[in-house]
């Protein structure tokens, strides 16, 4: 019977991503201009930007949700646009707004890969998942449906069932935007863990300065749809650009003169 | 000209899902809780319905029929004129017009639903196509439930028309001599007419509302449009495929 199952084919493989000369429009609109890219294997790369620069839309093209206007992304020497990539790579996208299975209760949601897949039988699917539950203390909620969940346990659960898939290119896009402090250190230790114990190559979409810069091995800044920045953690503590040091450590000041407006119509 | 071209490219990518689809007939035997699932939202559910309509067509076929064939003497023929009508042409419209306003309308909500939460989105992610999941259990499950609420509906209007004609006063025909001439003049080809009818509605009703569904894009207000064309679409195909389909039948 066990012959059946295959006990994941991919482990000890690693995959970079190269994206080179990425255009994407949206009608009209041009939302990644020009974009090149070199992950490397087994890297953590961390992105940034400000909202609506385009990261989610960037992340949707190497997870092959999206095709490209002009230029490619490649992930290893695999097409990432074409479907039969997802048979040579194995990767798994951790989405903004987490895209959990509404129908399916929270363990059944972390079951259906490696069911799917055959990638164990039932036993050995309870405790991959019953473990990966453990690791995001969500083991209390394993039979809840999506619709009973908080905000940052359906993110955590989005985690979580990226994580059981075993892949060996994840993407998390901002995967601590809705955790609290001590929720998104754990995030961060795992994402640094998980690099240390299996091949993994990590894209990490965040805005989240202190994880950037705790578990980086590079980062790249994206604004308006281009890349403004590429470097190590060290080079972003102090950064020479204006542009990209105000986006970082935003002064807040309440006299700014957005603001004028907002107390003129209060009068 | 436009919409010509819209509409031929909604009948490619119709196709095209289900030739995808078709390509995982392989998997079946494993996805059997799904297919069971399916079978049992498409069938069971329906079953109540289908009952209770088919009696009154039946019903009101019957009282019709008494009625105008009582001025030329052909009361006799009722079993027959009921029998065959059912049988031939309302049982299958019947049943697939119910099947596209009840299940037709649920599986367009559910996969565009799907859609637009991204979840089928993550679905392309972990390499399980959505064609395996979502839309091969539920053709099959059609396959397998049309032809058996046909053959309820059928018999429910044949003794929906059996019980008008023996209780009503003008027409009282008992049901031995109804019975007896609706066996009369139906032949076997006459049931699987009908029933390869039933089928092919079926089938094209679940292949329109889940290619509809899987192609929704946008909001949730899209959702509620996508169930609407779902519907419409699939009531002028049955209509429209009934007189091709019966063309080819006689
Ligand atoms: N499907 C789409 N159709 C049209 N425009 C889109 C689509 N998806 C994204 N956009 C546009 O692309 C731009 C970038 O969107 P994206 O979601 O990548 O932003 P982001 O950098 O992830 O922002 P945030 O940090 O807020 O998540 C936005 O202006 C958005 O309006
Ligand atoms: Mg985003």
């Amino acid at each position: 019977m066990s012959s059946t199952y295959s006990t994941s084919p991919f482990i000890g493989k690693t995959y970079g991503v190269t994206i080179r000369h990425l255009t994407k429009n949206f009608g009209p609109v041009t939302v990644l201009q020009d974009i090149s890219l070199e992950v490397r294997p087994g890297e953590i790369f961390v992105i940034m930007g400000p909202s609506g620069s385009g990261k989610s839309v960037l992340l949707k093209h190497i997870a092959g949700l999206e095709t490209a206007t002009r230029g490619e992304v490649r992930i290893g020497e695999f097409d990432a646009a074409d479907p039969s990539t997802r048979d040579q790579v194995h990767l798994a996208l951790v989405f903004q707004a987490g895209a959990l299975f509404s129908s399916l209760s929270v363990y059944d949601n972390l079951a259906l890969y490696p069911r799917e897949h055959r990638l164990a039988d039932e036993a050995g699917i309870r405790q991959r998942v019953m473990r990966t539950l453990q690791i995001l203390s969500l083991e209390k909620a394993f039979n809840k449906f999506p619709s009973e969940l908080s905000g940052g346990m359906r993110k955590r659960v989005a985690i979580a069932r990226a994580l059981v898939m075993e892949p060996q290119l994840l993407l998390y896009d901002e995967p601590t935007s809705e955790l609290d402090p001590v929720m998104s250190a754990t995030i961060s230790e795992i994402i640094a863990t998980l690099r240390q114990q299996t091949a993994v190559t990590s894209i990490v979409v965040t805005h989240d300065r202190d994880l950037a810069l705790s578990i980086a091995d590079r980062i790249a800044i994206i604004m308006d749809g281009r890349i403004r920045a590429v470097g190590q953690p060290n080079d972003f503590r102090q950064p020479a650009d204006p542009v990209i040091a105000n986006f970082l450590n935003p002064v807040i000041d309440f006299k700014n003169p957005r603001f004028k407006q907002l107390e003129n119509n209060h009068e | 000209m436009k919409q010509l071209t819209a509409v031929i490219d909604h009948i490619g990518s119709a196709v095209l899902l289900l030739v995808r689809s078709l390509k995982f007939v392989p998997t079946l035997p494993r996805q059997f809780p799904r297919f069971i699932e399916q079978c049992y939202l498409i069938g069971y559910t329906t079953l109540p319905i289908v009952t209770i309509l088919s009696f009154f067509i039946g019903s009101v076929l019957a009282l019709q029929s008494g009625y105008s064939m009582e001025n030329f003497g052909a009361k006799q023929f009722i079993g027959t004129l009921v029998g065959l009508s059912m049988t031939r042409e309302l049982g299958p419209v019947m049943v697939a017009i119910l099947l596209a306003g009840r299940v037709g309308s649920a599986i367009t909500a559910e996969l565009a639903s799907m859609k637009v939460y991204q979840e089928i989105d993550a679905l392309v992610t972990m390499n399980i196509p959505p064609e395996r999941m979502l839309v091969l259990p539920r053709l099959a499950a059609v396959l397998v439930m049309m032809p058996v609420l046909a053959i309820i509906a059928n018999l429910c209007g044949w003794y929906g028309g059996a019980l008008v004609c023996q209780y009503t006063h003008f027409i009282s025909v008992d049901s031995e001599s109804y019975f007896a001439a609706l066996k009369r003049y139906m032949g076997w080809k006459d049931i699987t007419d009908g029933l390869y009818k039933a089928e092919f509605f079926g089938f094209v009703i679940v292949l329109v509302c889940c290619h509809i569904g899987l192609s929704t894009r946008g909001g949730p207000r899209e959702i509620g449009a996508a169930v609407t064309r779902a519907v419409v679409t699939s009531l002028i195909l049955i209509l429209v495929l009934d007189y091709f389909v019966t063309k080819a039948l006689i």
